[in-house]
């Protein structure tokens, strides 16, 4: 399994490079303009100077090189410098600068991580622990009344859009119930009990409304993958050594069960980073959902490349993942 | 004891004393409810096991040799099958009335079951020695290391090398034969009195085939458990068969000691399915005989003898009423059939 993970790793190199330059190609190919949203009494002369300032005067082969630099070395030094303390050089490398903002893109994006982590990650959390004995449920008891209730809520949660559920459970519990604020306040710091239930309060819509919907598609997984292991000769090998219910269901079967589940989560797993990109503009959570957005309208390029990017990492890691999950939950599986 | 009619009411007067069945059916009847309405699964099926005996069941596919087994001990899933009558007892106990803790006691401790497909009947993600030391565990309340220790035996009784190494090994490290060796290891585990095993051989080549029943025959003497063996290969419970029982549309037809069965078959089914059986010995290979038209789809409880539209010694009656089991020929053979074969005449009372 080591040669093959190692064997994974040394492939996704050349796959990321293919990556990142197509990523770079596609963004210089966009009609975007950095300056667009500068005031219009600024004359062209200056604008002009102001794109050559942020290196658009260079080719795009000399582009492509420095943000390859600057992204595969020096962010990764820095990363490493802030970590260990240890330094590198004179310290003084050319950094991924946002063009909005002129600070480092890494620095953006660590600052926005938290945010999202907690509630894109959180609702990810509660949705699989909602969806497993959900799905557990369903199949075991398939067409019960809880089985038709699910499966109506996951239809509900999977087909009708965060957008709506979001302005709906707004509309629902801000402004018609006033239990929760609307509004996603991250400059809150939680200090003590108080302020915790704040930070609680405040997380429970977003999470809620993502949390629905990936529960509403995991609970199908799970649904669907315990109903093909429930008819398997072995769950009748199980019964037949006088093995209680619980035990043929929640081990013989779910043990089976959560194999592509698990699969499936790890191969979802990358969406978490990349943030709700809708329901954090609804809830008005500035994670890496909104900066990507914030940068796609400010035609802030190396902010939308690098995030794009890092998105493209976490895919092919998560990818390396599951397959090794994968490896490791089902022995008839080896990758040597 | 007589093996014949009212062997439940003998059974219970003579519970305890040896020759007493061990596993008693009577007038099993099954249902599976489909969406075309009820198909009559197993329709009024009795018979009886004693200690140590090995019964054949034997049959086409779909007469319901294996659902009347899985029936009586209730490992049929419900819906879409319900039982609709019948007792079964073990040692006398019925066990309808049974709670479910011991009915799970019951299986698994007391009667083991070997399944027709070794490649599926084992769990694929648990090691072999986790799914033979469960029902240790749990029926004989081993610890663990007691388990593994028996679980190594068990491996080493049914002929696995070097088993305390592949008590680690998942069953997709073993071949088909040594899988269904697993499988008779687990139904052995808890050294049970009863094992039913489904078609055991079916799904395995004819050498392996003739290893597992070699096997069998050797740990049935060693363990003296008693077996009930389903089938559609006669040629197998040929040879290790004490009695038979030969089942058509959910019901036995016929019924006695395996070699009245043989040389004295007496219903047109049981004939027919003998004539079937390819021929080693004779001048040259004829064509196989095969017994024309389909064995009748169970929609209601038959009326009428459900092999009288293949019969070639229908008359009348066949179609009128429906025969049960009667004693005939030799003592233990009895026979649902109207007709009586020509050189049995002088002998039985039509």
């Amino acid at each position: 399994m080591l040669t093959y993970t190692l064997r994974r790793l040394a492939f996704a190199v050349p796959a990321l490079l293919a990556i990142s330059f197509i990523i770079f190609a596609i963004l210089d190919l966009a009609p975007s303009d950095p300056t667009a949203q500068l005031p219009l009494t600024i004359p062209p002369e200056v604008r002009e100077k102001i794109r050559l300032s942020l290196g658009l005067g260079e080719p795009f082969a000399v582009r492509y090189w420095k943000w390859l630099i600057q992204f595969f070395v020096n962010e990764p030094l820095n990363l490493i410098e802030q970590w260990t303390g240890w330094s590198f050089g004179d310290g003084d490398r050319l950094r991924v600068l946002s063009w909005q903002t002129r600070s480092p893109v890494v620095d953006l994006i660590a600052q926005r991580m938290p945010q999202t982590l907690w509630v894109v990650g959180m609702s990810y959390v509660l949705g699989a622990l909602i969806a497993i004995p959900i799905g557990v449920i369903s199949a075991y008891r398939q067409y019960s009344w809880f089985d038709q209730f699910g499966t109506l809520f996951s239809m509900v949660g999977f087909s009708i859009p965060t957008f709506f559920t979001g302005l709906l459970f707004i509309v629902i519990f801000s402004v018609n119930l006033e239990w929760f604020p609307s509004i996603y306040d991250t400059t809150h710091e939680v200090t003590d009990w108080e302020s915790f239930v704040f930070q609680i309060k405040q997380m429970i819509m977003p999470t809620m409304v993502l949390g629905l919907y990936n529960a509403s598609q995991i609970s199908r997984f799970m649904r669907a993958s315990m109903l093909d292991n429930l008819g398997q000769d072995y769950v009748r090998t199980a019964r037949a050594k006088g093995m209680t219910e619980k035990v043929v269901v929640l081990v013989h079967v779910m043990r089976n069960s959560l194999i592509p589940v698990v699969t499936v989560l790890a191969l979802n797993l990358p969406q978490v980073f990349g943030g709700a990109i809708i329901t954090e503009q609804i809830f008005k959570v500035n994670g890496l959902g909104q900066l990507l957005i914030g940068a796609i309208e400010g035609g802030d390029i190396p902010t939308v490349q690098t995030l794009t990017f890092i998105f493209a990492v976490l895919i092919v890691l998560f990818n390396l993942i599951a397959d090794l999950l994968y490896g490791i939950l089902d022995p008839r599986i080896r990758y040597d | 004891m007589p093996l014949a009619d009212g062997a439940p009411a003998t059974a219970q007067q003579t519970n305890g004393v040896d020759d007493a069945p061990v596993l008693e059916v009577e007038g099993l009847e099954t249902v599976f409810d489909t969406r075309d309405g009820a198909v009559h699964a197993v329709n009024g099926v009795s018979f009886h096991l004693r200690p140590g005996e090995l019964l054949g069941v034997v049959g086409e596919s779909g007469s319901g040799k294996s659902v009347t087994m899985m029936s009586a001990l209730q490992l049929l899933p419900s819906p879409p099958a319900r039982r609709t009558g019948g007792m079964v007892r073990f040692r006398g106990q019925d066990v309808d009335a049974m709670t479910p803790k011991a009915m799970r006691r019951l299986r698994g401790g007391e009667i083991g079951f070997v399944f027709q497909d070794p490649m599926t009947s084992l769990n694929p993600v648990f090691t072999v020695g986790f799914q033979i030391m469960e029902p240790l565990r749990k029926h004989l309340r081993l610890s663990k290391p007691e388990a593994r220790k028996r679980a190594a035996e068990l491996l080493a009784m049914v002929g696995i090398p070097s088993p305390e190494a592949r008590l680690n090994d998942y069953p997709h490290q073993f071949s088909g034969g040594m899988r269904q060796r697993v499988m008779i290891a687990i139904a052995l585990a808890c050294e049970p009195g009863v094992v039913i095993a489904d078609e055991p051989t079916t799904a395995l080549d004819v050498t392996i085939q003739a290893q597992i029943i070699e096997l069998v025959k050797d740990l049935r003497q060693r363990l003296g458990a008693a077996i009930v063996w389903i089938t559609h290969d006669l040629g197998v419970i040929a040879g290790i068969a004490d009695r038979v029982a030969v089942m058509y549309a959910g019901r036995i037809v016929e019924e006695g000691p395996v070699l009245e069965i043989f040389e004295d078959p007496r219903h047109p089914y049981t004939r027919a399915l003998l004539e079937t059986m390819p021929h080693l010995e004779g001048d040259r290979p004829q064509r196989l005989r095969t017994i024309p038209g389909q064995p009748p789809v169970l929609m209601e409880t038959p009326v009428a003898c459900s092999f009288a539209p293949r019969c070639p010694h229908a008359f009348d009656k066949c179609l009128a009423a429906d025969p049960r089991l009667e004693p005939c020929g030799a003592a233990g053979h009895r026979v649902a059939c109207w007709w009586t074969p020509p050189e049995a005449e002088t002998e039985v009372p039509a």
